[in-house]
């Protein structure tokens, strides 16, 4: 092996060496490939493992933790709600529609190798500002990539979010989150047990598309990044729609074992770790692997990432069945190995032994890092900000309507209407609300599903970053009604092997585990993508996450918009002078500076059990939680967002010792805007005070204005917001789509 | 024989992404470019040593599958 | 009654289908594989949504050469009645059991969204529970639901009070911009001239209970169970 072939598969010498010991002898260039993709940093977590391990992943309700294909938490009835989100950053940015497509078809098989059915997709997308026409491209391809795949499946996108800032121009971020549903003794797990039984290989014939992909996501980009186009794969939704049907038919009837899908690494992460997962070793012959090119060599076929394809351990003795099964769908099958007891997975090809290497030591044995970390030198500068320099606003109208018609407030409806996000007939609660309900059939229940992170906060400080997404995330559900129950994460950050990004993630890791052992939330599955970095600039630091809510009675689905004129609008939650990292200082000031908002955990958490009381008790119209754009735009998107009628308000607020903008813009955590009918607001206020909740009755819905008169304060004039309801929701609606139509 | 075959919405019926695809290249700066008609291609292995037979089996595959002649067009080239 | 939901390669609301009969309307519900030979015993055929073959190709194309679908000829040769929904639509006019042809939307974009389509005839089959005129509120999910038929068909189908479905304003308006998808004449459903097969883009097994927010797609099944309740056979269908 030449230093420079050892290098290209961004293996460093110290890992070549440990390979060497491995196996006592140099590798083959199979073997090689093989250990650079298990050992890349996208399948092997060196950077990251270590951390991982502090998050909290157990409880109650856990019924399968990270580790497997996808995590599971029991929602009773028998039943499990099976969800996981993962990223497809580096292939969106090279070819946004099939990068973004293939990415949904990779986390959709996740879920129904486990043996649930999909019911639920969900999105959060980072770009770059929308006047760029190359993000603008961006959008549109990956958009139209996630709707082609996730339409054709018949899977529903329900909801999600997007984000804009100029600092994902060259790493977009597309992570995608999808829920199913199984029978909690029908779980399927990746495992080769029993020694004899046969692997058996079925879905789309392998190409030469995606090799490296796992590699490619393991290093940063550079100007040269878009010429790594073909390494891309292109998805092919229809054969995986017959892919998902053979699979939930194979594990209805007593055939398998195990079963896995081939992700990143192909053939070789799919072998390997089952094998590894049950103590095996596993004897494969490439000979019968279906192809769709003559003339591929074994390190293309183990290392191949062609989409559609699944591998599979079936009990001896009940390999027919299984084929005939693959072929009722129309699907490539071959039986192309058995487990053996040894530990070795060994490949043949044409009779001859290609390569033969243990399968834990590739699964799990690769390196580990605990890398150094120190905080930025420029983090002082970036919370450091003076807020006497910056005046406050004057025109709150207009400033109302520039937030409004930023596109990360925007309504993203250009967006979820070209994803069906009505089939299967389960969405209680379409996209646009806090987040998506849908119901499980069967049953009485439905579950919310939530994606959030605002990584301008985590870039102020990781830490307390990570704890204002988890917050969020469960006031979103709570919100609709929804007690949280699990979580699933997909950790976008810069390269690792820089001490500042190290110190982001690993204050991001702290953060996220303080607040999901305080709200009792286990994080059952997740994802890392590190290097999403481009000629040294790095992304902001994106602990997605991605949320599922329980709720047991589908009565108590509540929704974010006002129902009914007349009602009385009560603001929960306390204002302080939140202005740092708000999107008000990003739009009207351009500046990403100061210290986050301040949480606290014990707050916010009676905040929730506040709300879900108040909502089960059916006292409550609507509760819209305040985030980008404070409570002016959470009184704005209540008036507007509904998918009927529009209404007005009329909002009274007074300033005390705050700042015009803090009140109205700022965005003070822990803060629910609701509406309830007039007869209910005195016992909604009582409860609140019972259970030490603030509350404030400021307002009534109604009329065609949104009217917010705010009096007079110690240091500060008073000031009005006076605009029409139908000139707000115009802003608001099509901001987006008259952006992207810009030529 | 391999026959390329190609396949056009009809003259007259409105082709939005021809329409979408023109209105592109016009914002590029190409004003000369015009009257854009989007359509598939394909090409089909025919196992027929016989021009007329070959020619006879295309166009029934045209008028069979490939081409839905309420809306599209389709020419083709045999060699 | 005994009902049919035929399932295609890739047909992706068939389960939607079977809920809606089964669940919601109490009927028996039988899922048809596409390579079934034998159609005995239902009283009438749903062709659900979804994408058919990838919709590769064209949509509906590759679906129309199913085995099933010469049951499916022979079963609305013999009076039986046949839905298409969406991709259940789009089959049928490639199969030829109603006229005209699918165009991909105006706007290019795969759209899902509600939307008013106005019942224009309530004396079929499929309409019978509706009100003459009355404005529906059913969503769509199409990227191909542009009508397209020639002048000459399209008169006749006019005549003939064959357009059962148009998109509407919330008010009941045939505008222009009440058209989501550039469909010809605003047609959202049509009947073919014996009253027994009707294909229509919107979905209204997707608003068809009180739970999801809307059932007014329920008015579509309930005239189909009517009808055949009535004499086993469709009505006859009265122009005008």
């Amino acid at each position: 092996m030449t230093k420079d072939l050892i290098a290209q598969h961004n293996l460093t010498d110290e890992e070549y060496q440990k390979i060497v010991g491995i196996l006592g002898r140099e590798p083959n260039i199979t073997e090689l490939g093989m250990f650079s993709v298990m050992w890349s940093e996208h399948c092997s977590y060196k950077s990251s493992r270590v951390h991982l391990r502090k998050l909290p992943t157990t409880g109650p309700r856990v019924v399968q933790g990270p580790g497997e294909n996808a995590g599971a938490v029991d929602i009773g009835d028998g039943l499990c709600a099976v969800f996981k989100m993962e990223s497809h950053n580096h292939p969106s940015f090279i070819e946004p529609y099939q990068g973004a497509a293939t990415g949904v078809g990779g986390i959709l098989r996740d879920i129904f190798t486990m043996g649930a059915r999909p019911i639920a997709l969900l999105d959060a997308l980072r770009f770059g500002g929308l006047d760029h026409a190359k993000n603008r491209h961006l959008v549109k391809g990956v958009v139209a990539g996630i709707a082609g795949y996730g339409n054709c499946m018949g899977v529903p996108t329900v909801g999600g979010e997007i984000v804009f800032n100029d600092i994902y121009s060259q790493n977009p971020l597309v992570n995608v989150f999808c829920l199913g549903i199984a029978h909690k003794d029908k779980i399927f797990l990746g495992t080769a047990a029993g020694i004899g039984n046969p692997v058996i290989y079925f879905g789309s014939k392998t190409g030469r598309d995606g090799i490296h992909g796992a590699t490619m996501a393991s290093d940063s980009f550079d100007d040269q990044s878009e010429q790594k186009r073909p390494t891309v794969q292109v998805g092919d939704p229809f054969t995986e729609k017959l892919l998902l049907e053979a699979c939930l038919e194979l594990m209805a009837g007593d055939l398998l074992v195990g079963i896995q899908d081939m992700g990143a690494a192909g053939l070789t992460s799919s072998s390997c770790e089952m094998a590894s997962r049950a103590g095996n070793g596993m004897d494969l012959d490439l000979t019968d692997v279906p192809r769709r090119e003559p003339g591929m060599t074994p390190y293309e076929l183990m290392l191949s990432e062609s989409q559609e394809r699944m591998l599979m351990v079936a009990q001896a003795g009940k390999e027919d069945e299984c084929i005939r099964i693959c072929k009722k769908w129309d699907l490539d099958v071959a039986v192309v190995g058995r487990v053996t007891g040894d530990g070795i997975l060994r490949v043949r090809d044409q009779g001859k032994v290609v390569a033969e290497i243990p399968a834990k030591s590739l699964a799990d044995d690769g390196p580990r890092y605990e890398r150094p970390y120190s905080p930025p030198a420029y983090q002082d500068m970036l919370t450091n900000l003076n807020y006497d320099a910056l005046p406050d606003v004057k025109d709150a109208n207009a400033a109302l309507l520039s937030l409004l018609e930023s596109p990360t407030i925007a309504s993203k409806r250009w967006v979820y209407e070209q994803y069906d996000h009505m089939v299967r007939t389960n969405t209680m609660i379409r996209p646009g609300s806090d987040a998506a309900v849908v119901r499980i059939k069967g049953t009485n229940k439905a579950l919310a599903m939530t994606v959030d992170c605002n990584s301008r906060y985590c870039l102020l400080h990781p830490y307390e970053g990570a704890r204002l997404a988890v917050a969020e995330a469960a006031r979103n559900l709570v919100c609709s009604g929804a007690e949280p129950i699990g979580l699933t994460d997909c950790l976008n950050f810069g390269n690792p092997e820089r001490p500042d990004i190290m110190w982001q993630f690993v204050l991001a890791i702290e953060g996220l585990k303080d607040a999901c052992e305080h709200f009792k939330v286990p994080i059952v599955s997740g994802n890392v993508s590190f290097y999403n970095e481009t000629n040294g600039l790095s992304i902001y630091p994106t602990p997605m996450l991605g949320m599922v809510g329980l709720i047991e009675s589908v009565e108590h689905t509540m929704t974010q918009w006002f129902k009914q004129d007349g009602d009385v609008i009560i603001l929960l939650g306390k204002t302080k002078e939140d202005l740092g990292g708000s999107e008000y200082l990003k739009v009207l000031h351009h500046r990403e500076q100061g210290s986050p908002p301040f949480l606290s955990l014990e707050t916010e958490q009676s905040l929730h059990d506040f709300l879900l009381k108040v909502i089960r008790e059916g006292i409550v119209q609507s509760a819209h939680d305040c985030s980008d754009g404070g409570l002016a735009v959470a009184l704005v998107e209540s008036c507007i967002s509904g998918p009927a009628e529009r209404r007005g308000a009329v909002v009274r607020l007074s300033l005390d010792a705050l700042r015009r903008d803090a009140l109205l813009f700022g965005e003070s955590q822990s803060r629910v805007v609701l509406s309830v009918k007039p007869e209910f607001a005195d016992r909604v206020l009582k409860l609140a005070g019972d259970a030490a909740v603030p509350a404030t009755k400021i307002g009534t819905v109604g009329g065609d204005r949104v009217v917010v008169e705010v009096e007079k304060g110690q240091w500060s004039e008073g000031c009005r917001i006076d605009l029409t309801v139908d000139q707000l929701y115009d802003r608001w609606a099509f901001s987006i789509e008259r952006t992207l139509n810009q030529a | 024989m391999k026959a390329k075959i190609h396949i056009t919405l009809k003259q007259g019926i409105l082709d939005p992404q021809g329409k979408a695809i023109e209105h592109a290249l016009g914002s590029l700066g190409f004003k000369n470019a015009g009257n854009v008609r989007v359509g598939k291609y394909m090409e089909v292995d025919v196992n027929e040593t016989d021009k007329a037979k070959a020619d006879a089996a295309v166009k029934a595959m045209c008028e069979k599958l490939l081409a839905n002649t309420i809306v599209e067009e389709y020419r083709y080239e045999l060699g | 009654m005994k009902i049919g939901v035929v399932v295609f390669p890739g047909s992706n609301c068939d389960h939607d289908c079977e809920h809606i009969f089964k669940d919601v309307l109490g009927q028996s519900v039988e899922m048809i594989w596409h390579k079934e030979s034998s159609l005995a015993g239902l009283d009438a055929i749903v062709l659900p949504g979804g994408f058919s073959y990838g919709d590769y190709l064209r949509t509906g194309a590759i679906a129309r050469f199913s085995p099933v679908m010469g049951l499916v000829k022979e079963f609305a040769k013999g009076g039986g009645m046949v839905l298409g929904i969406c991709n259940g639509f789009q089959i049928l006019l490639e199969a030829g059991l109603l006229p005209g042809a699918m165009l991909r939307n105006k706007s290019l974009h795969f759209i899902c969204k509600d939307v008013s389509v106005k019942v224009e005839n309530a004396a079929t089959a499929f309409t019978g529970a509706c009100q003459p005129g009355q404005v529906l509120k059913i969503p769509i999910a199409h990227a191909d639901g542009n009508y397209y038929t020639d002048p000459v068909t399209l008169a006749a189908m006019q005549a003939n009070a064959q357009i059962v479905l148009r998109y509407c304003t919330p008010e009941g308006k045939s505008t222009p911009e009440a058209n989501p998808n550039g469909s010809l004449d605003n047609i959202a459903g049509i009947i073919n001239a014996a009253g027994n097969v009707l294909g229509m883009m919107p979905h209204p097994e997707r608003c068809a209970e009180t739970i999801l927010g809307n059932d007014d797609g329920k008015l579509i099944f309930l005239s189909m169970l009517e009808s055949l309740k009535k004499d086993k056979k469709p009505l006859k269908m009265v122009a005008g």
